[in-house]
């Protein structure tokens, strides 16, 4: 390697990690360059699948790719765990000693669920009676249970703020509401669905627009749940109140990487805290984070991960040449809603800008609706993966911009008043 | 959004009546704010307050509970003691920042 050549490396070959080396290796030149990603699993997990594994509407093999087929040439592709970074000695040190230097350093290793973060979750009913649906493993082992499952109690539960796709668990309630109707037992299943905010619609238009949705289907809602523990077959808070299950469906805490602790540079989640508009790390000005990977107050979703990496992608080509950032990230977040029977919904919002009503992403045309159930917006959710793997991680573009728009949003009236 | 005076001041609040503006906020504000949900101020709870606002003005987002416990040291218990049934909500409203919110 000449010395002169610098190094650029990116820790996670995910949907972020993947998309920014895709997008900087036609940025870089290859002979000032190098770019070196590293992840610890060769396969990529298109994680959208991992909500209709459960349902038998994807088979595993529908959503698992070899990684290295979207790395694109000229990117050396390492597989391995990361022990940490040492950012005062710019290196990163892998689990079998090997150290990688670096000029610039993008962590993209995401977030993971941690049933071990709460007392008796991953305990012997793990698997059994206690499911998710965050993880590959896990999303399948649902789906089996699920096959022959005879009804009785389903509670969907949500641990803490912020999980990974935070509408995913109300996806769930929809599509396992189906699911059951489908198979002609939704009178055997109560289902209950608890979670730590004040509600499952947080937002006062969605609320507005959304509300219903639960007490139209017979779901019950269980608010201001904060988890202590996992019982046998009941759920508890810290106010002791106790929810009994035959299934529990939960989203375990999120968590960042455990060697973004190691390394010093991560929240209490092991988030790494970064500018929220160029995402450079608080501490270094070599190190970002993008994606689920850092603590930007936005949606932990692959659709900000990908608007992110369009502006970072920009951004980090002035910055390794000495000059200011110009594009600023506005936390913009686009994302179905599977609401069941085929249909879908579709919400698109920024840091500041709340789900609004409207069409998408042509004003008055849509083909899609926002904030509102429509056919065409499940049609475009399952067509969506065909654009994750052929467009979106290649880093090709697709036809909506990085940045929101309240071009087709009709602005929010006047709501009653509610009680806290 | 509307005006509301709260403790003598004009501010704006939402739906929910929570301020939208946290930089609209005053100790007499929270005091207020805490009389209207029943809540008598004690030492900690400003010591909480004060953590939640310091925190979400460095962030932007109204910490969690498990925030509130390993950085500001408040433990999970001690927050629904001091704010009953409702901590996050209730902390939330009384420190002029969002209440703990999904993205629906």
């Amino acid at each position: 390697m000449p010395a002169n050549k610098k190094n650029l490396v990116v820790l996670g070959a995910g949907t972020a990690g993947t998309m920014v080396v895709n997008k900087l290796r036609k940025k870089l030149k290859k002979d000032e360059w190098n770019i070196t990603i590293v992840d610890s699993s060769t396969a990529h997990h298109y994680q959208p699948g991992f909500l209709f594994l459960p349902f038998g509407t994807y088979r595993a093999d529908d959503i698992v790719k070899p990684k290295r087929k979207f790395i694109p040439n000229g990117v050396d592709f390492r597989v391995a765990e990361i022990e940490k970074v040492l950012p005062e000695e710019n290196q990163v040190l892998l689990a079998n000693g090997e150290r990688l230097p670096y000029d610039q350093l993008v962590i993209a290793t995401g977030t993971t669920p941690r049933p071990d973060q709460t007392e008796g979750m991953d305990g012997p009913q793990f698997h059994d009676t206690v499911h998710e649906f965050y993880s590959f493993e896990g999303s399948k082992a649902l789906g089996e249970k699920l096959k022959d499952w005879p009804g009785g109690k389903l509670v969907i539960h949500i641990t803490e703020m912020p999980i990974k796709c935070p509408v995913a668990p109300l996806e769930f309630t929809f599509l396992a509401d189906d699911f059951f109707k489908e198979k002609g037992m939704r009178d055997k299943v109560e289902i209950t669905y608890v979670t730590p905010l004040d509600g499952a619609f947080t937002k006062p238009v969605a609320s507005a627009a959304l509300g219903t949705m639960l007490s139209d289907r017979n779901v019950a809602v269980e608010p201001d749940f904060i988890i202590e523990r996992v019982d046998d077959g009941k759920i508890v808070s810290y106010d002791e109140r106790e929810i009994p299950f035959d299934l529990l469906v939960t989203v375990p805490l999120n968590m960042g990487a455990d060697f973004v602790a190691a390394s010093g540079l991560g929240d209490e989640l092991n988030y790494v805290p970064v500018n929220k508009q160029n995402f450079l790390s608080d501490k270094y000005d070599n190190i970002f984070a993008i994606g689920d990977a850092s603590n930007i107050p936005a949606s932990k979703a692959g659709s900000v991960a990908h608007f992110a990496v369009d502006l970072f992608a920009e951004n980090f080509v002035s910055h390794v040449a000495g000059e200011e950032m110009v594009h600023f990230f506005d936390g913009h977040a686009n994302c179905f809603i599977e609401s069941g029977d085929g249909k879908g919904m579709l919400i698109d919002f920024n840091y500041d800008t709340q789900p609004l009503p409207g069409k998408y992403p042509l004003p008055g045309v849509g083909p899609f609706s926002l904030l509102e159930e429509s056919r065409v917006n499940h049609q475009g959710k399952l067509f969506f993966k065909w654009m994750y793997w052929n467009l979106l991680l290649k880093g090709r573009p697709l036809p909506v911009p990085a940045l929101m728009s309240m071009a087709g949003k009709e602005e929010p009236k006047e709501l009653e008043t509610t009680e806290v | 959004m509307t005006t509301a005076t709260i403790a003598g001041a004009e501010v704006q609040v939402n739906d929910e009546g929570f301020l939208t503006d946290p930089t609209e906020w005053t100790e007499e504000i929270a005091k207020q704010l805490a009389e209207n949900i029943g809540i008598e101020l004690t030492d900690r709870h400003w010591e909480m307050i004060r953590f939640i606002r310091e925190d979400y003005a460095a962030n932007g987002v109204t910490p969690g509970t498990r925030r509130v416990q390993a950085a500001g040291g408040f433990t999970t218990k001690e927050q629904f003691t001091l704010f009953p049934k409702k901590p996050q909500k209730k902390s939330a409203y009384i420190a002029g920042v969002p209440k703990p919110a999904g993205c629906v």
